[in-house]
Parts: structure tokens; sequence; C-alpha cells
């Protein structure tokens, strides 16, 4: 159904009591156009893309678990676009674009909220670096402002700027930044998709591919049976690994674990997102007033969704030098979720060597700001044979190559991405 | 998590630093370009049990050989790298 005031004041009249499903829940059928592994936002991004952009309305998403079980409802629910280099910049603002309008595309209230995202830097150098990123990112059409330390004591008065060691010298601001409803997202695409012809099927995992005689895939095997496939498209960020095993792939990808933490709510404070850049944390807070926070990866190879006990103290320690205000916050909830952390830090759209098989993989702890756009560049690649322009060098070959993207000049050392 | 140190007795994961799955060999020189790609990007990011290097920087700074299951965090051996002659240069 459409939703709508008047959907919503018809419901009101009967208590709320008759919403139908938001999405259908469908037998799988022998064969479909497209098979998409992996029910998180990038997989059902990138159905809805198919059906609604490219007219492919034959077109299963297969999740082994519910929709959005995975990364996609673990991650703090950042969306920005300030990034640096070519192949990165101009994919997220498109990424960003769609968010501004995901909400009256898709006829789903996703909670995007622009509040901004600010970048801190502590030292000349860094304010430097901030403002080459700024002038990269207004070349580009991208809103970038830079303020000095009364700018951003202004709109952010309780942070510490006295810190003997990491002074507060100013921030890079992103105004259109800022977060959405994660799971809102999930729904979102999975709604509109559905609405769309896509069979969103859960509970259903794959165990391999079908191929054949001249090794193409035709097909996935799965837990609820044998599903026909003209094309079939892998989403799975944190078991794209395991599931490229299965057609016999190996990856320039690590699975690491990343934690993300939720403090008890609290009335409203930060009015957006803001980063420490003399050690690792963000924080945003949530509608709910929560502060939702994070910071590095646990840095070895994990598939546990958990973490250890360094990366939580360093992290706290990260929040208290940046804003001691929060001291006397509980910490409410805290989990894990698996990072598929690429060789260069960033992600992978790509055909595979193997013929029918195509990829959308390495997202890193980047990969909820990249839902909109990752839907729409892996649905081009799927409906077209060719790569989108803004995905044109998120190529599975780059490292092979030397064409590598890598945003924070770590070279092939995943953990330090 | 706690690593065993040989050296140093079971200290906390904090102690140290990962370099990842120790399985890829250096090629040699004469190996060619895709033995080099092989060895730098690709990995098997094994999901179960796997032998991994860490380094102790944080005690006896020495290069250990973990065998360790990437699921469960569950930590089965650990030794030193440069095997039984390190223990007696200690």
């Amino acid at each position: 159904m459409k939703y709508s005031i008047f959907s919503l004041a018809r419901a009101a009249l009967s208590g709320h009591k008759k919403w139908p499903r938001t999405w259908r829940d469908p037998e799988p059928k022998p064969r479909y156009d497209v098979v998409i592994i992996g029910g998180g936002g990038h997989g059902l991004s990138t159905a809805y893309s198919l059906a609604h952009e490219y007219g492919i309305r034959n077109v299963a998403v297969l999740e082994k678990g519910w929709i959005g079980s995975g990364n996609a409802g673990r991650n703090t629910t950042i969306i920005r676009s300030n990034y640096l280099l070519p192949g990165n910049i101009g994919f997220y603002e498109l990424s960003m674009k769609l968010w501004e309008t995901m909400e009256r595309d898709l006829n789903y209230n996703t909670m995007v909220s622009q509040r901004g995202i600010v970048n801190l830097y502590h030292s000349d150098a860094q304010r430097d670096a901030y403002a080459r990123r700024g002038n990269a990112m207004r070349i580009n059409g991208i809103d970038a402002v830079l303020i000095d330390r009364e700018g951003v004591r202004k709109m952010m008065p309780f942070l510490n700027f006295d810190n003997a060691r990491f002074p507060i010298q100013g921030g890079l601001l992103q105004p259109r930044a800022g977060t959405a409803r994660h799971d809102a997202v999930v729904w979102g695409y999975a709604h509109a998709a559905d609405r769309l012809g896509v069979d969103i099927i859960q509970n259903c995992e794959v165990t391999g591919f079908v191929r054949d005689a001249g090794g193409k895939v035709t097909g996935v095997e799965t837990t609820r049976g044998k599903i026909g496939a003209g094309k079939v498209g892998m989403a799975v960020a944190g078991s794209s690994s395991r599931v490229a095993a299965m057609a016999g792939l190996r990856l320039p990808i690590e699975s690491h674990v990343l934690q993300a933490f939720v403090s008890e709510g609290i009335k409203p404070l930060i009015p957006g997102v803001v980063t420490f850049g003399a050690g690792h944390f963000y924080v945003s807070q949530s509608d709910k007033g929560g502060l939702v926070f994070g910071g590095d990866i646990d840095g070895y190879n994990s598939y546990a969704q958990r973490g250890n006990m360094p990366v939580v103290e360093d992290v706290c320690e990260g929040g208290m030098a940046l804003m001691p205000v929060i001291g006397r916050v509980r910490l409410l909830r805290q989990w894990g979720g698996i990072m598929d952390m690429s060789m260069d830090g960033s992600p992978i759209i790509d055909k595979t060597p193997v013929d029918g098989l195509y990829l959308n993989a390495g997202w890193c702890y980047g990969g909820f700001k990249a839902t909109p756009a990752s839907g729409l560049v892996f649905a081009h690649l799927l409906a077209r044979d060719e790569p989108h322009k803004e995905g044109a060098l998120f190529r599975l070959d780059r490292f092979r190559r030397g064409a590598m993207i890598d945003e924070k000049g770590q070279g092939a050392q995943p953990n330090l991405h | 998590m706690r690593i065993a140190c040989p050296f140093c007795g079971p200290r906390e994961n904090g102690e140290f630093s990962y370099l990842g799955d120790a399985k890829p060999k250096r090629p040699g020189p004469e190996a060619g370009e895709d033995a080099v790609y092989d060895y730098v990007y690709l990995r098997d990011n094994v999901a179960g049990e796997m032998e991994e290097l860490w380094y102790h920087g944080g005690g006896c700074r020495s290069w250990l050989k973990v065998r360790r299951n990437t699921v469960t965090h569950e930590v089965f051996s650990v030794e030193a790298v440069a095997g039984a002659g390190a223990q007696v240069a200690s």
C-alpha cells in the first residue's frame, strides 16, 4: 500500500490494528532474471533500483536471516559525503543526493536528518589537511565550511576546548551531512521494492552456486531449494569472502569487527555529528536521546559480531578527552558488526572473473551512507553490464593495476584503514 | 580475548598488535607479478581456525604465531615465530 496522511488517518480510526504487511512473504520462484544475495540495505537498494530505474522486476533478494539483521542494523547511522579522492567523492555525493530525496522516492519515513557533521582539527597540519579536503569537496559542488575554534564553540560549547595536549582549533563542517534511521532505511527499500514486484525471501541461506558446463553461474543452491538466475549479485559485506569462496574466488578483503555504542537517553545535547581529530571517536545523538558513538575497529580478523575490551576502553577515553560532560552518562548497549575491510579502504562494485556473478563488497566501516548509491550503481552494472559513471573506479582488478583509492594512505593492511 | 604469551603469560589482547594471516609467504624475486599480487592483496579470510601473526608490543616485543578461531575468538595455541631458539635467547 502507499503510505500517506489518509492511510494514517484510516488506520488511526481502527486503532492501528489493520495495517497490512509492509512487504510480502513469498515462496521462492524457480527462476529470476536477477538474484541478489543479501537482504541488507545494499541488497534491497539494488533490487529497488533494478526495478525502479532499469525496469527489471523479476528480481529476488535472498536473506539468510531477517532483512537488516547484519550491518544495516548495526551501524551508527551517519550519512555524509566529505571524501577527498576521485572515485569516492562523486560516488558519495550521488549517495547524499539520493538520501535527500529518499523519503519521497520510497514513500517511507526514513528519518533523514541533515544536522551536519564537524570533523575537528587540533593542529595546524590537520587544519591544512581539512582545508584541502574542504576545497576538494567544493570543487566537486559539495558543501564544506572550514570553521574556527569560536565557530565550533558556538555550535558545541560543551566540548573540551582546552585539552592540554589536543586543544580544539576548529573543524571542517559539512552542513548537509547528518543521520538517518537505519532500520527504516531497510524497511523503506523493502517496502518500495516489494511494491515494484521484487520478491524478498527471508530465512533463505545461499549454500552454493549452480554453474553450467562453461562455468557460468546460472543460479544458487539455498536452504529453500535451487533458484535459477540470469545473473547473481552478491551484497553480503562482512561475509563476502565466504560467499565468494563458494564460487572459487579469493578476494582482497579481510573481515574485521567494529563496535558501536549507545548511552542512556539524555536531553538534547549534540546538534549533529562530531568527530574527534586526535583520537578515533565520533558521536551523534539519536531522536530518542541516546548518544550513538564508536571508534576504531578491533584490528584482528573476526566473524564474531562482538569485540573486546581494549577498544571499548579506547573509545571511551576518546569520548572523555573530547567531551568530559559525558563522564556520568551510563552506557546502555554495545555491539559489534563484521566489516568487509578491503585492501585500500574503498569498496568494490564490479563483475567477477566468474561469468554471471557480480560483486558488491569491501565497504569497510562506511557502508551505511553509501546505501542508496551502492544500490543504484550495482543495479546499473547488473542491468547494463557496464559500470555506472560514479562507480567506474571501484573495480576488482584495481589492486592488480595499482589503481588503489586509498583515502587514508595506509597500504594493503586492512586493520589500519 | 586473552593471548597466553609463551614468555609473559596470559595477557589481554590490547597489549598485542595484529599483522594478519600467517599463511601468505613472500614470493621470491623471480616469482612474477601474479604471485606478488596474491601475496600482497588476496586473503583466504578464514571463518574458523586460522594461524596468524601477532606482535607483543606491550610486553616482550616478540612476534608470535597464534592459532585462533575467528568466529568465537577462542585461542588454541601461541608460540614464538622464531621457534625454540628464541626462548633460549631470552
